[in-house]
């Protein structure tokens, strides 16, 4: 079955133009072998003449003369198997955590295929991580897509280990599945410890690969980590968390590889078929018909130059239920975790929260809104000459950046106190600009709150 | 035989041999009979756009031509379905969206009770009606297809029938079932277009009172991810005063089918009290799921409601997003390597655009009825750049454009429509029909328009330099613009109250913030009370509170609240005048 062929045309860059060999499928995997070296890649075309072969890996130093091709016939699959919790992998399913071979209960085509909406739940439980921002403003939900959006040299790591450590220990049948798509060893190693180590929190399986390796293996990595991800939530019922750090390394790596074949770029030079390609990723997600668990996915990605109208942010955001737009001044004025308030959005919140809890995120979203304008106008004009109310949304800002929105790295705030915090600082306002809230949530929440401040 | 040649991606070419094939004829490639359309011919190779994921596909396989175009199965049962692009249905397909499978889109085993509508002997003309069946309570009428006339030899006897057994034959020989095949790309044939002169009701004060739509008219709405786009055309599928709704998810999310499929048969239609399923058809193709079905996917929602336009109906499409189907275009025109225009799209973007938007219309149909398709496109602007050639040819051939701002969603602002980019052409000739139901409901409007603007210009100076620094009389006018957006153009989709405006309502509501105005205007001109006080008065409040408890059945109640607000001000006029 597996014969070896001889027959390649030219090579350039990781394009191997091959003699055309019958009965070779599209997209089929296939072996390269020059010397003592192996190679994976990819079939990109197929014409009468020539099959055209995308190499994944180093190809310097490889001839035309020597070069041997094994099709194996089908696409590239990876093992799937409850054994892998706990485990390490590289983007093609092989073990790096040095413990050996992991046995696969069977082997499953990585690209995976589109789920049928009507064969899908609508996502509707929430999942508490114990962070403000996101549990009372911007709730995830499971089954949800929701990324964040983060920038360089702003604490991301501690959040992103927080989210997966706080949801971790919240569920009973639950695991993570960690993509590190070409992160810097540092990183790697923070994250490893932080998350895999402890057996408090839920089953971890690690997909790794460094940034100095063949930017293509990125692209299978985060298909390779999905599969496993659905196999656990879809076959053994686990509520499973993938996240994708750091999806702008995958989208490089789509530009990247787009460029070598020559495709007529879009935007900043990325493919035009990359919303198409981010979605076959991100689709992956949500809670079906008939199974047990959900896939809940927290895309990780690094805005370049802190620009949300960049391609990678934008298609993301066109894609995934809402996002999570973390901030340079709020890093830098000590607030953790620095997520900016008003750009970040959860879409499926309202189908997993109550009507009050409802009216009470759009109240402070919208006063803090206000603020965020009055305090605009305060440094231009001076505080002192701003109006009344206005000064009052000055202080309304400080203390919920303060006291709702920072939180410690290790500290799990139930929903509840969430909820608390936020009808104080709310109290703080007169009621007549409570447009948001009804009449009984003011009778309830507000007059009762402590720091009753009054329509002046 | 012919056989593929070549395979990259949804392209596959095949070598031809004595095939007389044709551009966009419907062929199956492959040991899988993948569906797929021809795009380019010549005598020994044809090019395919092959609609599903062509991986794992060899060279040599064989290629069947169907000899027709792609086209959809129309009949009764299409409404309450879910289809794919291609009107594959999606309920019958399993957990994943599999491989050629070849499904018929109708049901074959259900029966119709028929009543014919003609008698034997009786002359047929295209599109005349000859008899109807019920589906959902809406009379399904049966058409002869466009092209064919004769004289009835045999018309069914009133009865049970499936969709596919003869109910009538001509002379001729034509003979038909309740079903019928039309293209896609050819649009349906009828007597003349009509003008536009109803609106079609949303419920959206923003949109039906300053932005209205009419029936046959067509709108877009641009707007950055997270402005809303999906909850506005979500919200315009369930409450618009169609008769029938075709909802087309066009490389958008799967969970947001999901939730309509969901969420639609629970909700009343307000006005006949059927489920808003019973009248809606959705058409995914979620982003997912193969590219180039994208295309078809908007054209199919376009055939069929053409069809039921010409049984006489109303009908009304959304699509969202016309931004993905235009990227699924571009992607196919790369790998025929097509010379790209502008980012990447093809040269012939404008004209595409146009050939979808250009089929809105209210018409007099073949049947001698009247009927309407009117097109809601969504448009996903990259990074929110309205400059964009999706966005700015789009708004060439829409004449409403509801512009969705950032700013406006990011305080929770919904439907974050910003009112001074937004327009519609419509609004001059929708004059009369409003007119009709208050005659000060246009200048209700131009007031609320021309306050609106002058209050942009206002928020300028009070950005720069805060309220305090504006004199009185523009004070007012600021304070009043804030009761027009908090009250009025501000609605609150998932309350219960709110989520629906009946045009009454939006005319009482319109009027009390007038009144409101005039006597503020009123106080402060003769007894001079400050703003302060004219704006804190305890029925300011609770106007604006009462939006969410005044049904639309209640529009009464706004009268018995102005006139509580003018003896509130009147006395507070007595007050500071004594």
């Amino acid at each position: 079955m597996f014969v070896e062929y001889r027959g390649a045309k030219s090579l350039k860059g990781n394009l191997l133009f091959f003699e055309s060999v019958e009965g070779v499928g599209y997209g089929e995997k296939v072996t390269v072998r020059y010397g003592g070296r192996e190679l994976y890649g990819r079939v990109a075309a197929l014409g009468t003449g020539v099959t055209l072969i995308e190499m994944l890996g180093e190809t310097h130093g490889i001839g035309v003369e020597d070069l041997r091709v094994r099709f194996s016939g089908e696409p590239f699959k990876i093992g799937v198997d409850l054994s892998m919790l706990g485990r390490a992998f590289d983007a093609f399913g092989d073990p790096v955590d040095g413990m050996g071979p992991c046995l696969a209960k069977r082997r499953v085509d990585i690209a995976g295929s589109a789920y049928n909406p009507a064969n899908r739940l609508h996502p509707k439980e929430m999942i508490a991580t114990g962070i403000s921002v996101i549990d009372g403003l911007n709730t995830l939900i499971k089954g949800q897509k929701l990324p964040v959006f983060a920038l360089s040299g702003v604490s991301t790591d501690e959040l992103v280990a927080q989210i997966v450590r706080q949801i971790g220990s919240s569920s009973k049948k639950s695991a993570v599945v960690f993509a590190a798509i070409g992160i810097k060893h540092e990183n790697a190693d923070y994250l490893i410890k932080n998350i895999m180590a402890g057996g408090e929190y839920a089953d971890t399986v690690l997909f790794m690969n460094m940034a100095d390796e063949p930017s293509v293996n990125s692209l299978l990595l985060a298909r390779s980590a999905l599969t496993v991800a659905e196999y656990l939530a879809f076959e053994e019922g686990y509520d499973v968390v993938a996240v994708l750090y750091d999806m702008s390394n995958y989208c490089d790596a789509l530009r990247e590889v787009s460029a070598k074949r020559e495709e007529i770029p879009s935007r900043k030079g990325y493919p035009g078929y990359m919303y198409s390609d981010l979605a076959s990723i991100y689709e992956r997600a949500g809670v079906l018909k008939g199974r047990e668990g959900s896939l809940t996915q927290i895309p990780v990605l690094t805005m370049p130059d802190d620009d949300i109208t960049h391609p990678i942010a934008d298609l993301t955001g066109y894609i995934t239920e809402g996002q999570i737009v973390l901030d340079r001044a709020l890093h830098q004025s000590g607030v953790y975790p620095p997520i900016n308030v008003l750009p970040s959005l959860s879409r499926l919140m309202n189908k997993g929260i109550d009507k009050v809890h409802q009216r009470e995120a759009n109240q402070l979203y919208s006063a803090y809104a206000k603020a965020k304008r009055a305090q605009m106008l305060a440094s231009i004009v001076g505080e002192e000459e701003v109006s009344d109310i206005d000064r009052k949304y000055l202080e309304f800002a400080e203390r919920f950046e303060r006291e709702f929105v920072s939180q410690g790295a290790y500290e799990k705030r139930e929903p509840a106190e969430t909820m608390r915090i936020g009808w104080r600082l709310l109290s703080m306002l007169p009621a007549s600009e409570l447009t948001r809230l009804k009449p009984e949530d003011i009778a309830e929440h507000i007059d009762g709150a402590e720091e009753q401040n009054g329509a002046s | 035989m012919a056989y593929v040649t070549y395979i990259s991606g949804p392209v596959v070419k095949v070598a031809l041999e004595k095939e007389d094939v044709k551009l966009y004829e419907l062929a199956y490639v492959g040991r899988d009979s993948l569906v797929a359309e021809v795009v380019e011919v010549s005598a020994d190779e044809a090019t395919l756009q092959v609609y599903e994921n062509s991986e794992g596909m060899r060279l040599k396989e064989e290629v069947r031509f169907s000899g027709e175009m792609l086209g959809a199965y129309l009949g009764p049962g299409l409404l309450g379905r879910v289809f794919d692009g291609i009107q594959r249905p999606l309920e019958e397909m399993g957990e994943r969206i599999g491989k050629g499978l070849s499904l018929y889109p109708l049901n074959r085993e259900r029966v119709f009770r028929f009543r014919p509508g003609v008698e034997r002997g009786s002359r047929l003309f295209a599109g005349e009606i000859f008899g109807e069946v019920d589906e959902f309570g809406l009379s399904h009428r049966l058409m002869l297809p466009p092209g064919m006339e004769g004289v009835v030899e045999y018309i069914a006897p009133e009865g049970e029938y499936r969709i596919e057994d003869e109910i009538l034959r001509l002379e001729n020989g034509f003979g038909m079932g309740m079903v019928q095949k039309m293209p896609l790309r050819t649009p349906r044939a009828f007597v003349r277009r009509e003008s536009p002169k109803e609106p079609l009701l949303t419920g959206q004060r923003i949109i039906d009172f300053l932005f209205p739509i009419a029936k046959g008219g067509a709108a877009s709405i641009p707007g950055g991810f997270g402005t809303g786009k999906t909850i506005l055309q979500q919200t315009l599928a369930k409450w618009s005063d169609a008769d029938v709704i075709i909802y087309v998810g066009c490389g958008e999310r799967g969970n947001e089918m999901t939730e309509v499929l969901e969420e639609f048969p629970e909700l009343n239609d307000p006005r006949s009290g059927k489920k808003l399923i019973e009248r809606t058809v959705l058409i995914a193709n979620t982003s997912d799921m193969p590219v180039s079905a994208r295309g078809a996917s908007i054209l199919l929602g376009l055939t069929i409601a053409e069809y039921y336009r010409d049984m006489g109906y109303h009908t009304a499409l959304m699509a969202d997003s016309t931004s993905r189907w235009a990227e699924a275009m571009r992607e196919i025109s790369g790998r025929l390597n097509e010379l790209p225009a502008e980012e990447g799209f093809p040269a012939y973007l404008a004209s595409s655009i146009a050939a979808i938007y250009e089929r809105a219309a209210i018409v007099e149909t073949l049947g001698g009825g009247v009927g309407s398709v009117t097109i809601v496109g969504a448009v996903s602007p990259p990074g929110g750049d309205l400059s964009e050639p999706v966005t700015r040819n789009t708004r060439r051939y829409t004449n409403a454009f509801w512009a969705l701002d950032r700013e406006l969603a990011s305080s929770r602002f919904f439907p974050a429509i910003n009112y001074s980019q937004s327009y519609s052409a419509y609004a001059e000739t929708l004059k009369e029909w409003w007119m009709k139901k208050d005659k000060e409901a246009p200048a209700l409007r131009e007031w609320m328009l021309s306050l609106l603007q002058e209050d942009s210009a206002l928020q300028k100076i009070v950005k720069l330099l805060g309220s305090k620094a504006l004199p009185e009389e523009q004070k007012l006018t600021v304070e009043t613009a804030f009761i027009v957006k908090e009250l009025f153009l501000q609605q609150n989709a998932f309350d219960e109250v709110d989520a629906y405006s009946s045009a009454e309502r939006m005319v009482k509501m319109a009027s009390v913030i007038k009144r409101l105005h005039e006597l503020w205007v009123r106080c402060h001109k003769e007894q001079r009370i400050p703003v302060d006080v004219l704006k804190s008065q305890p029925v300011v409040a609770e106007l604006l509170r009462l939006k969410f408890e005044i049904e639309n059945g209640e529009a009464k109640k706004y009268d018995e609240l102005a006139k509580k607000i003018v003896e509130r001000y009147d006395t507070l006029a007595r007050e500071y005048g004594g």
